[in-house]
């Protein structure tokens, strides 16, 4: 065997099926875990190798033999990080003990592994029901039993169109202007002049907003003056013969 | 005329029994003893009078059917006198074909758990991830967690499967650990011993 050939060792394992070579060279890579690699397989389908020639190869096995120790340290390692460098300083003595007390772990899981077994066997003949567990959530408080003629008339009542809403508390309502000019032709009658806000501060908006027109339909028709003092003041209404006087009043003077 | 065939009489702890009776038979996995109190709506004192009752009817040899406490409740199974012909009639695939691996891994999650499988491994001193899979597969152990720490290592723990398919009525029912195997000193003094007897 030439000493290549120990890296074409070709291997066919769970986790992987190539050549040896390769195996190494995905390790390296990290793209497959060593944890996954069974070395016993590889140790084994070296030797069926090895049986199948006549001769033995001293420096095919040395290599094989380095490669497999790098191997095995590589899953070493991959399984106990941490714990391989704690190991490694410990003392001879202080290692002892604590490869004593793994052993003695292991030991004990194994042990109970076993017990585990005779335990089943002896359970063996015990055969109960399997499945999902068909516990009902909290039981709901269910409706009484209900009379289906009672079910329908609510129905029935609540089927019955609503009665039609009114607006007409919305609806404007316009006085006539006449009735407004017949106002302030009556109060200038009795009166010759009045405050038009005072007259009207009573009504309502739409009222007042009559009142006004009515206040220049007298104005245009000249039976009446306007004055304000000033934007916003009191507007004064005078009869308009009252005016007049004083108007020929004050040029006289 | 022959008289109604009556298994327990009407008193009415009695009749909590055959409530407690019939929930058993409808349940797939054991009932615990508040379970049923409050499926019954009733003391948890008086559920476990009326157990006594069903346990004294449905035991070996009196009864096909067995009342047994198991995985910290109560199930009916087979009777052990049965189990033949339910072998020829059923399967047992939860515990079939359980290897060494899925075994120790078994014990150490039921010892430890809730454990990792890189805990698993350390104990081993293997990888236990398919173990750990055909465990879980199996339904005898369930992730329970992650260790503390980000990107923590799943946990798991043994389900009340486990403890039914053992026959345990609880995990206290496993042996103690320190009972199990040689202590690390006998260990230690072997690999003494072992040393000693290479160096001379």
């Amino acid at each position: 065997m030439p000493a290549t050939s120990v890296r074409e060792l070709s291997l066919d394992l769970d986790a992987f099926e190539g050549p040896f070579d390769l195996l190494l060279t995905l390790l390296l890579k990290e793209e497959l875990e060593p944890r996954d690699v069974d070395v016993a397989a590889i140790v084994l389908s070296f030797v069926e190798l090895m049986a199948e020639r006549d001769e033995l190869d001293l420096e095919v096995c040395g290599e094989f033999l380095v490669l497999i120790s790098a191997l095995l340290e590589l899953k070493a390692r991959a399984l106990f990080p941490e714990e391989a460098a704690e190991l490694g300083e410990l003392e001879p003595e202080e290692a002892a003990e604590e490869l004593a007390r793994r052993l003695a772990e292991y030991r004990r899981m194994k042990e109970a592994a076993t017990w585990l077994v005779e335990r089943l066997s002896g359970e063996g003949d015990r055969f109960f029901r399997l499945g999902p567990a068909p516990l009902a959530p909290h039981p709901q408080r269910t409706l009484a039993l209900q009379d289906p003629g009672a079910l329908a008339g609510a129905l029935r009542a609540l089927a019955v169109s609503p009665p039609t809403v009114s607006l007409s508390h919305m609806a404007l309502r316009f006085p006539p202007v006449s009735q407004f000019l017949e106002r302030f032709r009556a109060l200038l009658s009795r009166r010759r002049r009045f405050d038009f806000d005072a007259e009207v501060g009573m009504l309502s908006r739409v009222e007042q907003a009559v009142a006004l027109l009515a206040l220049l339909e007298l104005c245009k028709s000249g039976e009446i003056a306007l004055s304000q003092a000033s934007p916003f003041a009191p507007i004064r209404v005078s009869k308009v013969d009252d005016e007049r006087i004083r108007e020929w009043t004050a040029r006289s003077a | 005329m022959d008289s109604p065939l009556r298994l327990i009489a009407a008193t009415p702890v009695d009749r909590l029994a055959r409530t407690v009776e019939a929930l058993l038979v409808v349940a797939s996995a054991p009932l615990s003893l508040d379970e049923l109190a409050d499926a019954v709506e009733d003391h948890p004192e008086r559920i476990e009078t009326a157990l006594g009752l069903l346990r004294e009817r449905y035991s070996e040899a009196r009864s096909g059917i067995v009342l047994e406490h198991v995985a910290g409740g109560f199930a009916f199974r087979a009777s052990r006198e049965a189990a033949d012909a339910c072998a020829r009639l059923f399967e047992r695939p939860v515990e079939r074909g359980l290897s060494q691996a899925a075994l120790e891994t078994l014990a150490i999650v039921a010892y430890l758990g809730p454990c990792s499988r890189p805990e698993v491994a350390r104990i081993r001193g293997v990888a236990a991830d398919s173990a750990v899979a055909s465990l879980v597969e199996r339904g005898l152990i369930a992730e329970a967690g992650r260790e503390s720490g980000p990107g923590g290592a799943v946990r798991y723990r043994t389900t009340p499967l486990f403890e039914r398919v053992f026959g345990l009525e609880s995990l206290g029912s496993l042996p103690r650990l320190d009972d199990l195997g040689d202590s690390a000193d006998e260990i230690r003094d072997r690999l003494l011993e072992v040393a000693e007897a290479r160096a001379s």
